[in-house]
C-alpha cells in the first residue's frame, strides 16, 4: 500500500489533469488494508484452521464488511506457549492443553487465571483422544497398552516437554498403568514403555513424519485426528488401532486480553472464538476428525469415532497443575524414567 | 609459507592414488550430488505446473522476499563491520586485540540456537528490555528485526575472517607510503587498502550471503513461524514438509539449492581468476 502511493503520484504528475481523474477515483476506492489476526496453535491443527480461517473471514466480511487476514503459526504446544510468553503477538491461542495456556496466564499475565471458564465446555470447542497408528496388517499384533512394552516394539511419540499430544499420550498410558495397581506398577509400565521409544520428536507432526515418512518404529501414539489424516495422506499403508481405554483430550482456546487490547482486535478475536462453536465451524471440526461438541455435527460424525472408555485429566490426575508437577516439571516422573538411548 | 606447500603438489601420485581419487569422488557423489538430485527430483515429482504453482504460492513468495530482505540488510552491515574489524586488527596494534579476534570467532564456535536465544533473552517479552519494548510497541523478536539480528550474529565472522589474514600478509607499507605522500586517511583507504582487498572482500560477502540466506537454527528461534510473515525460505521448507506438502517443500528447497549453486559458481570463478588475492587459498 505505502509503496503504491508514491508511484501513483508520479503517474498523476505525468498524466496531467485529464488522465488523473479516473486514477484518483480508483485510489480512493481501493480496499482498506486487511486487519490481521494471529492464531497461535499447536501442531496438527494446520489443516483445520486453514479451513476455519477461510470460513470465518467470509462470515465476518458478510457481517461487518471488514476484510481479515488470519495468520497461522503451528508447532509443539509447549513451544508455542513459550513463544507467546516471550512476546509472539497472538490474538488468540488454540493449544493442545490447558496447562500451556495456564503458563501464559501465570508467566506473561496476558489473560486472567480464570480464562477457562469464559467460553462453553471449559473453552474446548472440540475434543480428541489418543489412539495407536500401526503399519498395515499390524505385523507386531499391537492391540492394547500391554503390547507397547513388549521387547522389540518401537514406539514413536513426541517429547512431552514440548508437545501437547505427547503429554496426552503419556497420561493415557499412565492411566492404564495405574489401573494395574497404583503408582508403583504405573511407574514400571512407563519405564518399560519409554525404553521402547527410539526418538522423541518436538511436536506431533514431527513424530508422524518420523513414523510415516521415515518408516521408524512399529506404533505411533497419535492424536485421533492426526491418525486419520495420516491415513488420508499416506494411503492404505497404515491402520488405526483403538486401545481398550484412552484419555479425553481437551485442546482449549483463549483470547489474550492484553494483546487484543493493544492491537484493538478484541471484537474480532471474540467473534473468532465464538465462531468455533458455530454449526459451520463444528462441521469442519468433524470433517478434520476432531470430535465436535455441537449436536448436529456430533450426530453427523458419530459413526466416524469409535466410543471407548476415556478418563479425564481431572478425574485421573486432579487437573493439569497436579499432572504437570507430578509428571512433566523438571525432575518429575518423566525425567526420572526417560533415558535417551 | 607458500614454499612449503608447493613441492607436495608437484610430487607424482603413488600407484594407489587413482583408487583413492575414485573413492572420494564416489563418496562426494553419494553425499552431495545425490541429495541435490533428490531435492530437484521430488520438487518436480508431480510435474512442472505443480512446481510452478508451489513457487508462486503467496506464502512462498513472501518467504523468498523476506529471505532476500534479511540478507540485503545483514550482508552489507557485516561487510562494513568486517572491513572495519579487519582493518583495526591487521593494521594496528592495540591492547585487547586477541580478545577482539576471539570475539569475532565466537559465532563460529557457538550453536546457532544460542545466537537466536540471546535475542529472545534480551528483547523477548520476559527479557531485559521486554517491558519497555511492549510499552512503546516496538517489535523485535518474532518480527523482521529479530530475524536480521539473528542473521547478523551468525554471519558476522565471514567477511572479517576472510580479510584479516590477507591484510596481515599485505602489511601496512603501502598505506604508510600513501600517508607520507600526504594522502588523507580516507583517500588511503579508498585508493590503497580497498583495491588490495576487493576480491577477498567479495569472496567474504559471497560466503556471508550464502549463510545468511540458508540460516535455519538462529532464525527459527526468533521467527515465531507466522506463515507469510516471519518464515524465511529455510523455515518455509520445514513448514511445508510438516504440512505433508512434499512438492511444495522440495520446490522451496530447490530455490535454496539454486541460490547455493549460483554462489558456488561465483565463488569458483573468483577463486580461479583471483586466487592470489584470496586468503582462503593462501591458507591451503
Amino acid at each position: 500500500m505505502t509503496t503504491a502511493f508514491p508511484s501513483r503520484r508520479v503517474m498523476l504528475a505525468g498524466a496531467g489533469a485529464l488522465g488523473a481523474a479516473p486514477l484518483l477515483g480508483r485510489a480512493a476506492l481501493a480496499a482498506p488494508a486487511p486487519i490481521t489476526l494471529l492464531n497461535v496453535s499447536y501442531d496438527p491443527t494446520r489443516e483445520l484452521y486453514k479451513d476455519i480461517n477461510a470460513a470465518f473471514a467470509a462470515y465476518w466480511k458478510g457481517r461487518t464488511g471488514q476484510v481479515l487476514d488470519i495468520k497461522q503459526s503451528h508447532g509443539g504446544s509447549g513451544k508455542q506457549a513459550r513463544a507467546v510468553i516471550d512476546g509472539l503477538q497472538a490474538d488468540v491461542v488454540t493449544l493442545a492443553l490447558a496447562g500451556d495456556i495456564d503458563e501464559i496466564a501465570a508467566r506473561a499475565k496476558l489473560l486472567p487465571p480464570n480464562w477457562q471458564s469464559r467460553l462453553p465446555n471449559n473453552s474446548t470447542p472440540y475434543t480428541s483422544t489418543i489412539v495407536f497408528l500401526v503399519r498395515k496388517g499390524n505385523p507386531k499384533g499391537i492391540r492394547d497398552w500391554p503390547d507397547l512394552v513388549k521387547p522389540g516394539v518401537g514406539v514413536i511419540t513426541p517429547n512431552p516437554k514440548t508437545s501437547g499430544g505427547a503429554r496426552w499420550a503419556y497420561l493415557a498410558a499412565y492411566a492404564y498403568g495405574a489401573k494395574l495397581g497404583g503408582a508403583g506398577p504405573a511407574r514400571d509400565y512407563m519405564t518399560k514403555l519409554f525404553k521402547n521409544v527410539p526418538v522423541l520428536g518436538a511436536g506431533a507432526r514431527d513424530a508422524t513424519t518420523t513414523f510415516a515418512q521415515r518408516n521408524l518404529g512399529d506404533v505411533l501414539l497419535s492424536w485421533e485426528n492426526e491418525a486419520f489424516l495420516t491415513l488420508e495422506e499416506f494411503g492404505p499403508n497404515f491402520e488405526i488401532v483403538y486401545p481398550g481405554s484412552s484419555i479425553l483430550a481437551e485442546p482449549p482456546v483463549a483470547l489474550l486480553d492484553r494483546n487484543v487490547d493493544r492491537r484493538k482486535t478484541r471484537v474480532i478475536a471474540t467473534g473468532y472464538l465464538n465462531f468455533l462453536y458455530s454449526p459451520l465451524a463444528q462441521d469442519l471440526v468433524g470433517k478434520h476428525h476432531y470430535r465436535p461438541r455441537e449436536k448436529a455435527a456430533v450426530a453427523k460424525y458419530a459413526a466416524a469415532f469409535k466410543q471407548i472408555p476415556l478418563v479425564t485429566i481431572d478425574q485421573a490426575f486432579g487437573g493439569w497443575k497436579k499432572a504437570t508437577a507430578a509428571h512433566f516439571a523438571d525432575g518429575a516422573l518423566f525425567d526420572q524414567i526417560y533415558r535417551p538411548a | 609459507m607458500t614454499a612449503v606447500g608447493t613441492p607436495a603438489r608437484e610430487t607424482r601420485l603413488p600407484g594407489a592414488a587413482p583408487l583413492l581419487v575414485l573413492a572420494s569422488a564416489l563418496v562426494m557423489a553419494a553425499l552431495v550430488l545425490l541429495p541435490l538430485l533428490v531435492v530437484f527430483g521430488d520438487a518436480f515429482a508431480k510435474g512442472v505446473p505443480k512446481y510452478l504453482a508451489a513457487i508462486a504460492d503467496p506464502d512462498a513468495v513472501s518467504a523468498v522476499k523476506l529471505t532476500l530482505l534479511v540478507a540485503a540488510i545483514a550482508v552489507p552491515l557485516n561487510a562494513v563491520f568486517g572491513v572495519a574489524a579487519a582493518w583495526c586488527i591487521a593494521k594496528f596494534d592495540f591492547r585487547g586485540k586477541g580478545a577482539l579476534l576471539t570475539l569475532i570467532d565466537l559465532p563460529f564456535s557457538m550453536s546457532p540456537v544460542v545466537s537466536g536465544l540471546v535475542w529472545v533473552l534480551l528483547f523477548g517479552a520476559q527479557g531485559w528490555f521486554g517491558d519497555w519494548l511492549i510499552e512503546h510497541d516496538v517489535k523485535i523478536i518474532f518480527a523482521t528485526t529479530g530475524l536480521v539480528l539473528a542473521t547478523i550474529l551468525v554471519t558476522f565472522p565471514f567477511v572479517a575472517r576472510e580479510l584479516i589474514p590477507l591484510m596481515q600478509d599485505q602489511g601496512s607499507d603501502e598505506e604508510a607510503a600513501a600517508l607520507t605522500l600526504g594522502a588523507s586517511g580516507f583517500t588511503t583507504f579508498v585508493r590503497i587498502t580497498l583495491p588490495n582487498i576487493r576480491w577477498a572482500l567479495l569472496y567474504g560477502v559471497l560466503l556471508c550471503n550464502a549463510r545468511a540466506m540458508g540460516e535455519f537454527g538462529a532464525v527459527s528461534v526468533v521467527s515465531g513461524h507466522i506463515r507469510g510473515l516471519t518464515t524465511t525460505l529455510p523455515l518455509h521448507v520445514e513448514v511445508l514438509y510438516n504440512d505433508y506438502d512434499f512438492v511444495g517443500a522440495f520446490a522451496a528447497a530447490s530455490l535454496l539449492a539454486s541460490l547455493g549453486l549460483v554462489t558456488l559458481v561465483l565463488k569458483t570463478g573468483l577463486e580461479w581468476r583471483h586466487s592470489g588475492e584470496l586468503s582462503a587459498n593462501r591458507r591451503h
